[in-house]
């Protein structure tokens, strides 16, 4: 009886010794373990709701401290440039006024907006734009004479089409170009309508915008 | 509130003069220097103080027994090594969610129900004080999280992962904003928080009092509101995607030199 327990309780201390000694699982088992306690430990808050952590291919493949390798991004980038609508009337360009506020606003989709509020467009949280606004972040490049840079005299005029394209393209679905851009998918997510899109095109590449002075 | 004020002017001041030449981070330095006897985070350590030894809840004990991983009652250091892996609750856990199983285990108040209770109400306000406390106890000391623990070493695993997981609407993780030094959104500078961003940087900064909101913010809060801006859900109070980022950055952060409670803007 007394080595009965004696031998128990050696097991018991190797047991001990094994859970804080035994190798770690493998980078597949901790994948999976990290995304159970990540659905695990979030709950719905207003419009918040779980669904935003199914990931999609996209997100998937740009979720690691390594880009995805190159047949995958090219297959995101593929996946994403089907995605992007392009204005039925062929009209790209709004009120560069109205662009310049949404670029201002950073407000929308998180759990303390409202369903029905419309969103910012948020740029200036990671770009510099128009001169004026001192107050940019740096994350983006800066988008100060977008258009002028690029050689946009005439937004309308056929040279200028391959630009415009580009950024309407871009504003869409910015993993069209690069496949883990930190850039929104302003069109594509919902996060600005096309008449808010052809505002901040306005903003970037008409030659009266402030941006393009 | 008249003391808030004075803070806010004060910041206001340092901030509206030279924020667009220097950089945020510069102005809020100088407003620290300024204010270097009187950080407003005092008023809440000193509550957190007198909180950590009434005796409070059915069992009308205090808290003076609870071990932050130092052993019982020893509050000093044991902010720098956090989060950890505690025996009795077979769990890696932060500070909150550690004073969650003291207040219950000792104190014999509802660990599930505080952890549901919104920020700024309730034990909520009692939590801010006494992270504001601990915290300050290690004032000066360099994080050191323990790694020998197999948990410990899987929660960083998942911290990694969860750190870099892209979703919502806007497609962000923590790394959008965390994985290079010298980026900002707008003005605000962000920590790269993937290697030792410094002394007093990101992890080492943390609580911290927020003079726009007069408010103490926990790393539980930080976090909270983090992912709010992400675009993601609500992430549970103590919730284990929290203390693994919680194991992740402070494990990047080691040598570095807490000045929790900070000031921040």
């Amino acid at each position: 009886m007394k080595t009965t327990f004696i031998g128990l309780a050696a097991l018991a201390v190797i047991a001990v010794g094994c859970a804080a000694t035994q190798p770690l699982p493998s980078s597949q088992e901790l994948d999976q373990k990290a995304l159970t306690v990540i659905k695990a430990s979030f709950r719905e808050q207003g419009i918040a709701k779980l669904d935003r952590l199914d990931q999609d291919l996209g997100q998937r493949a740009c979720s690691s401290d390594k880009p995805p390798g190159a047949d995958v991004a090219q297959q995101v980038e593929t996946a994403a440039l089907a995605t992007i609508k392009w204005p039925v009337d062929g009209r790209y360009l709004g009120d560069w006024k109205e662009g310049e506020k949404l670029a201002q606003n950073g407000r929308g989709a998180t759990w303390t907006d409202k369903a029905d509020a419309a969103n910012g467009g948020s740029c200036y949280n990671c770009h510099q734009i128009g001169k004026a606004e001192l107050s940019f972040g740096t994350i983006g490049p800066s988008l100060y004479n977008y258009g002028k840079l690029r050689g946009v005299a005439d937004p309308a005029s056929p040279t200028s089409a391959p630009i415009v394209q580009y950024t309407w393209g871009k504003l869409w679905n910015s993993k069209a170009y690069a496949a883990c851009s930190n850039m929104p998918r302003f069109g594509h997510a919902a996060l600005l309508t096309q008449d808010q899109i052809r505002d901040v095109m306005a903003l970037l590449l008409d030659p009266r915008s402030p941006v393009n002075q | 509130m008249r003391y808030l004020l004075i803070a806010g002017a004060l910041l206001a001041s340092v901030l509206g003069v030279s924020a667009q030449q220097k950089s945020a981070a510069d102005g809020i330095a100088e407003y620290r220097k300024m204010l270097e006897d009187g950080n407003p985070a005092e008023l809440f350590e000193a509550k957190g103080e007198v909180l950590w030894k009434q005796r409070r809840g059915p069992r009308n004990a205090s808290l003076e027994r609870c071990d932050l991983g130092k052993g019982p009652g020893i509050v000093k250091g044991a902010w720098v090594e956090l989060p950890r892996w505690f025996a009795d609750t077979q769990r890696v856990q932060d500070l909150e969610s550690r004073l969650l199983t003291c207040m219950e285990t000792l104190q014999g108040l509802n660990a599930v129900e505080i952890a549901k209770t919104p920020f700024g109400r309730g034990e909520q306000v009692s939590m801010e004080a006494l992270v504001a406390f601990i915290s300050a106890e290690s004032r000066g000391l360099k994080v050191s999280l323990p790694q020998s623990h197999r948990e410990e070493q899987v929660m960083y695993e998942i911290g990694k992962r969860a750190f870099f997981f892209r979703g919502g609407p806007m497609d962000f993780s923590c790394s959008s904003c965390h994985n290079q030094a010298g980026q900002r959104v707008r003005l605000q500078d962000l920590p790269n928080l993937t290697v030792n961003p410094g002394d007093g940087v990101g992890f080492a900064a943390w609580p911290a009092y927020r003079v726009s909101s007069g408010e103490l913010w926990s790393m539980q809060r930080r976090l909270n509101d983090c992912f709010r801006q992400q675009r993601f859900p609500y992430p549970g109070y103590a919730s284990d995607v929290t203390i693994a980022l919680g194991v992740y950055m402070g494990v990047n952060a080691k040598g570095a030199q807490s000045i929790a409670p900070a000031l921040k803007r």
